[in-house]
């Protein structure tokens, strides 16, 4: 077997490169759906899915076994992991970083505690954080974002909903 | 017993959320405005997603090696359990808005309940697929709404909706077999209280949209039986196609 003296950081390390494909801007380790990695007979990853039916999930484990693959390690198995389901929380502080960066601005924290998908107060506009913003459609490109529009800078601009 | 009951209930939840999202599949590019466009092909999306999860793991239930695909486009018409309510018509923009309000009020309910069942599998699918609902939900209660306190011809039209559905809602609310095994053995959800919660919150619905609540009267059924309404073997018809004309055809 190929994975004899690999550690788990170091997966984590090559996994932190595997991109999201649908905002190419975040990794899958930013997004926070990398669950556990476990180093046993076989190389075992656990991903955990943001949306039922979100179309990049099997995009994301080809993606994640190329990447291990281009590092000299084969035979790695995916798991789906559905419990506790994913919370636009576990996106990282760097995550929401590049978001913003990015021209999406982040979710809220603290989805899992407070009913945020039934009020869409404050959000600050990503290019010149205006809270004067006004939501143009609960709906977006992706199933996770939002379409808002800056009343400022007039600049549209999407926003990653709070789950 | 309890095996085969947990098949067939994770079936029916599979067959609810693919019906539904073929009807709304039929809507894509048909919308009338761009903004319920991308609602209307989110919430299919969704409802696809959650059906796949319940369909592989009736496969696994089962043990004969089916697959998702299986499921959805080498059954027939008669194999089919989901809701008689689900397989109507697309109709008018209020048609569709209402038959999603009263099946999401059910579904939200059910899915909270099946988050707290004993079959960690179904209840990790309900955890999930119940953040999804409630966004749905409160999304079409709106335009319920808008549409029932709007003009005069929507009032009148959006009203005539619901009392066309009206008959397909006792349906959800009738516990058979498997529903009563699937409650006493995983600790399911009770449709008599999921039915009085159905009702308050429909009923605010309604009236928050000025319109009226229907008499109880007749009501259909026989979707949990696999006895349908003539619209299911159109749907499946065109669903199946290209499965049934080049068998095994894949991506």
């Amino acid at each position: 077997m190929v994975t004899t003296g690999i550690s788990r950081e170091q997966v984590l390390d090559w996994l932190s490169e595997v991109l999201d494909p649908e905002i190419p801007v975040l990794t899958i380790t930013d997004l926070g759906i990398v669950r556990g990695v476990t180093i046993d007979d076989e190389l075992v990853v656990e991903l955990t899915p943001t949306y039922s039916g979100c179309p990049a999930t099997e995009v994301i484990e080809q993606s994640v076994i190329d990447a291990l693959r281009k590092h000299g390690v084969e035979g790695v198995s995916i798991r789906r992991v559905l419990s506790p389901p994913w919370t636009t929380d576990w996106i990282s502080e760097e995550g929401r970083t590049k978001l913003k960066e990015y021209g999406i601005a982040p979710p809220e924290q603290g989805a899992s505690k407070r009913e945020l998908l039934h009020g869409h107060r404050g959000i600050a506009c990503p290019r010149c954080d205006s809270l004067n913003t006004a939501v143009v459609s609960e709906f977006g490109s992706t199933a996770c974002k939002a379409s808002y529009k800056c009343c400022d800078c007039l600049e549209p601009f999407e926003y990653f909903k709070c789950i | 017993m309890k095996k085969d009951a947990l098949l067939a209930y994770v079936l029916r939840l599979g067959d609810n959320a693919l019906i539904l999202a073929q009807r709304m599949v039929e809507l894509v590019a048909a919308y009338p405005e761009l903004e319920e466009e991308l609602a209307n092909a989110n919430f299919a999306l969704d409802y696809i997603g959650q059906a796949r999860m319940f369909y592989t793991y009736a496969g696994e239930l089962e043990g004969e090696g089916r697959s998702e695909d299986d499921f959805a486009f080498l059954r027939d018409e008669n194999e089919y359990r989901n809701f008689l309510l689900i397989e109507q018509p697309n109709g008018h923009f209020g048609d569709t808005i209402t038959k999603l309000v009263l099946f999401d009020s059910f579904y939200l309910l059910q899915l909270e309940a099946l988050a707290k069942c004993s079959d960690s599998r179904v209840a990790e699918i309900a955890l999930r697929a119940e953040k999804e609902i409630r966004y749905h939900l409160r999304h079409n209660s709106q335009w319920l709404v808008r549409l029932g306190d709007g003009t005069e011809e929507s009032r009148q039209r959006v009203q005539t909706s619901i009392d066309n559905l009206w008959a397909y809602t006792g349906e959800l609310f009738a516990p058979d077999d498997v529903d009563n095994i699937f409650e006493a053995e995983f600790e399911g959800p009770d449709l008599y209280e999921i039915c009085k919660q159905w009702r308050a919150n429909v009923a605010a619905i309604i009236a928050e949209a000025t319109l009226t609540m229907p008499e109880d009267e007749w009501m259909a059924s026989g979707g949990k039986e696999g006895r349908h309404t003539e619209h299911l073997g159109f749907m499946i018809a065109e669903m199946q196609h290209l499965q049934r004309a080049y068998p095994g055809a894949n991506w």
